[in-house]
């Protein structure tokens, strides 16, 4: 189902958290909201589920304004960071609570629990508690629960923050396989842009409340619209520096952006400077090199390359990918 | 326990030792003649007990009809205190609604305050009500004071409860009566158990309400016969004071035993006002 967020204004209080936002998703389609802490992902998230009320604008649901309708009338799923899984219901009572809402008669509602805890993978653990299960489980059972009652839209508040680096990874796969699987149209909240550019068919970039990018994750990458954009994706993160640093001077262009990979030995030898950091990742190492100028780049290389701390070289930059930003911050 | 403790479990025993020896006494004393003011027990004797079984000249009445009062008394108090603190409590801690500061502010005032100070007015009122001297009219009033320190805890309890647990109740479609019932009630279980003993018992050892507001016989509860077997002092039998206390005693004694655990959760939710 197709989700419009139209010209959508939320205060609290005084304070305005998010200023006449606008966001489409697409029916099946997966996106992200990503930015930093505080941006108002969560707040939006909230009042597309109907826990914040909308204090202008519209929200649509196939093309219906529900900004009216309270939460229960609007037929959406809900992963909550914590899970909030009913603590005093083993798995099996978490899972079939919104069936038993619904007042669904007992032999379907069976049936669907044992379908739903399938599809997540926990139907060995359906008589234990939350609190005997591990934090993945949990996960599962939350997710399990959001899916059952067949929800027009998935929304998922930083499903992975609470899983340890291997889980996450697991959990990323696994997510998106559920959401591919069910057809769902999902949104999901995270500060991670690993996660968001690896789990989703778009990503809305927020800052400050409001949204300053929403593309899909390689266009986003490649053609960033603004230094914030460019600089929030990215892992390594991009380096910014002026055009002396790299010889160039182009009118009103106020700061270059080179991403790791577009500095190295194989885009040539115009630049020299010394390694100050060397990180070695396996099957990468990551070097910062400072310039005769004083600013820093940073350039990713297939590991053995031999090259040590302190060590003088000379690179080049590969001016295709050369990011060119304004005083404003605007891409040009 | 390690040895270096005695000084401690010495000091302890010297304190406590008064106490013990008081209890001690009221139970001997109970099932023995023992002369005033000696310590020494003479015979085994069930004779202090028989107002269980006969009415005892200066009680003025039976027993039985002040156990009843009594237990009437606390248990309809503390069934109201629990159910009023149940409601009131969810609704300071979790709705948004007009005045809430200044209902949490008059929670606190009215549990310090020295409710004693109001019984004249109280007495009035309820004389105004055509309530005075019936246990219906000292069953409101207690009811009254205790609602408080009820609310009070009941709500630290709720605030204990995750947001999240109730948002996520909502979004799976179920109502906010149904959230409560559900889903919130059950987390501050241990706080109800403990409210509903709490309030039980603080009605059972009652006395200046019922003392002031219900002094005749009608409404009388065992402390007021307790006491009221004290205030004759034409014959003090203090042999039949203990059995008496020790009967009116009895039911606390167990249920401190019985629910223990139950009672101390009251300070653990509690604290987090
Ligand atoms: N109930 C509230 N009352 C007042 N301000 C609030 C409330 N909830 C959120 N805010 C403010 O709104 C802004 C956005 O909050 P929000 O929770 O949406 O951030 P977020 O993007 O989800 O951040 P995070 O990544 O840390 O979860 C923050 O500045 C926050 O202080
Ligand atoms: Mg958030």
């Amino acid at each position: 189902m197709q989700l419009d967020l139209i010209n959508f204004t939320k205060r609290f209080g005084d304070t305005t958290v998010i200023e006449n936002m606008s966001l489409s998703v697409h029916s099946g389609e997966m996106i992200a909201l990503l930015g930093p802490s505080g941006c108002g992902k969560s707040t939006t998230l909230f009042a597309i589920c109907g826990i914040h009320r909308i204090d202008e604008g519209q929200l649509m649901f196939g093309g219906k304004d529900v900004a009216h309708l309270p939460s229960q009338a609007r037929n959406v799923g809900v992963v909550f960071q914590n899970y909030a899984l009913y603590p005093h219901m083993t798995v099996a009572e978490n899972i079939v609570f919104p069936l038993k809402v619904q007042k669904m008669n007992r032999t379907d509602r069976e049936a669907m629990v044992r379908k739903y805890a399938e599809l997540v993978r926990i139907d060995a653990l359906l008589d234990r508690r939350p609190a005997q299960l591990s934090g993945g489980q949990q996960q599962r059972v939350a997710l399990a629960r959001a899916l059952v009652r067949q929800p027009d839209f998935l929304l998922l508040d930083e499903p992975l923050a609470n899983l340890d680096a291997k889980l996450r990874l697991e959990m990323r796969s696994e997510i998106r396989r559920l959401q591919q699987e069910t057809g769902l149209t999902a949104i999901l909240v995270t500060h991670d842009q690993v996660e968001a550019m690896s789990m989703c068919d778009r990503i809305a970039l927020m800052n400050g409340g409001r949204i300053v990018q929403y593309d899909t994750p390689t266009a986003m990458y490649e053609r960033p619209e603004t230094a914030f954009v460019a600089g929030f994706l990215g892992n390594p993160p991009i380096s910014f520096l002026s055009g002396s640093g790299l010889g160039l001077s182009e009118a009103q262009v106020a700061q270059y952006g080179v991403r790791p990979e577009s500095f190295g030995p194989q885009f040539g030898s115009t630049l020299s400077g010394r390694v100050t950091f060397v990180e070695t990742q396996g099957r990468e190492d990551l070097f910062d090199v400072r310039l005769t100028t004083g600013e820093i780049l940073r350039s990713i290389q297939p590991a053995g390359s031999g090259i040590r701390l302190a060590d003088t070289v000379n690179w080049g930059v590969a001016h295709d990918k050369l990011l060119r930003f304004d005083q404003n911050g605007q891409r040009i | 326990m390690p040895a270096k403790n005695w000084p401690i479990l010495l000091l302890l025993t010297v304190v406590t030792l008064p106490l013990l020896i008081m209890c001690g006494y009221s139970v001997i004393d109970a099932f023995t003649d023992t002369a005033p003011g000696s310590l020494v027990p003479t015979r085994f004797t069930l004779e202090h007990f028989r107002f269980l079984w006969e009415p005892v000249a200066e009680a003025r009445g039976s027993i039985w009809v002040a156990t009843a009062n009594t237990f009437v008394f606390a248990t309809t108090s503390a069934l109201v205190v629990t159910m009023v603190s149940l409601t009131a409590g969810y609704a300071l801690s979790r709705l948004n609604f007009p005045a809430r500061g200044f209902f949490l502010a008059g929670l606190i005032v009215l549990h310090a305050f020295p409710t004693i100070t109001l019984i004249i007015a109280i007495f009035l009122i309820l004389q105004m009500l055509g309530l005075y001297d019936t246990l219906i009219g000292v069953i409101v009033v207690k009811t009254a004071l205790e609602l408080p320190l009820g609310i009070w805890i009941m709500k630290g309890f709720y605030d204990t409860v995750p947001w999240e647990i109730e948002m996520a109740g909502v979004q799976d479609g179920a109502s906010r009566a149904t959230v409560w019932w559900y889903l919130v009630l059950p987390q501050v279980q241990p706080g109800l158990m403990a409210l509903i003993l709490f309030s039980f018992l603080s009605g059972w050892s009652e006395y200046i309400l019922p003392q002031v507001l219900a002094p005749g016989s009608d409404a009388r509860v065992l402390s007021t016969y307790l006491s009221s077997l004290i205030l004759d002092d034409t014959k003090a039998d203090f042999n039949l004071f203990k059995a008496v206390g020790l009967f009116y005693a009895t039911p606390v004694v167990v249920i401190y035993l019985l629910f223990q655990k139950h009672l101390m959760n009251i300070y653990g939710g509690g604290t987090k006002g």
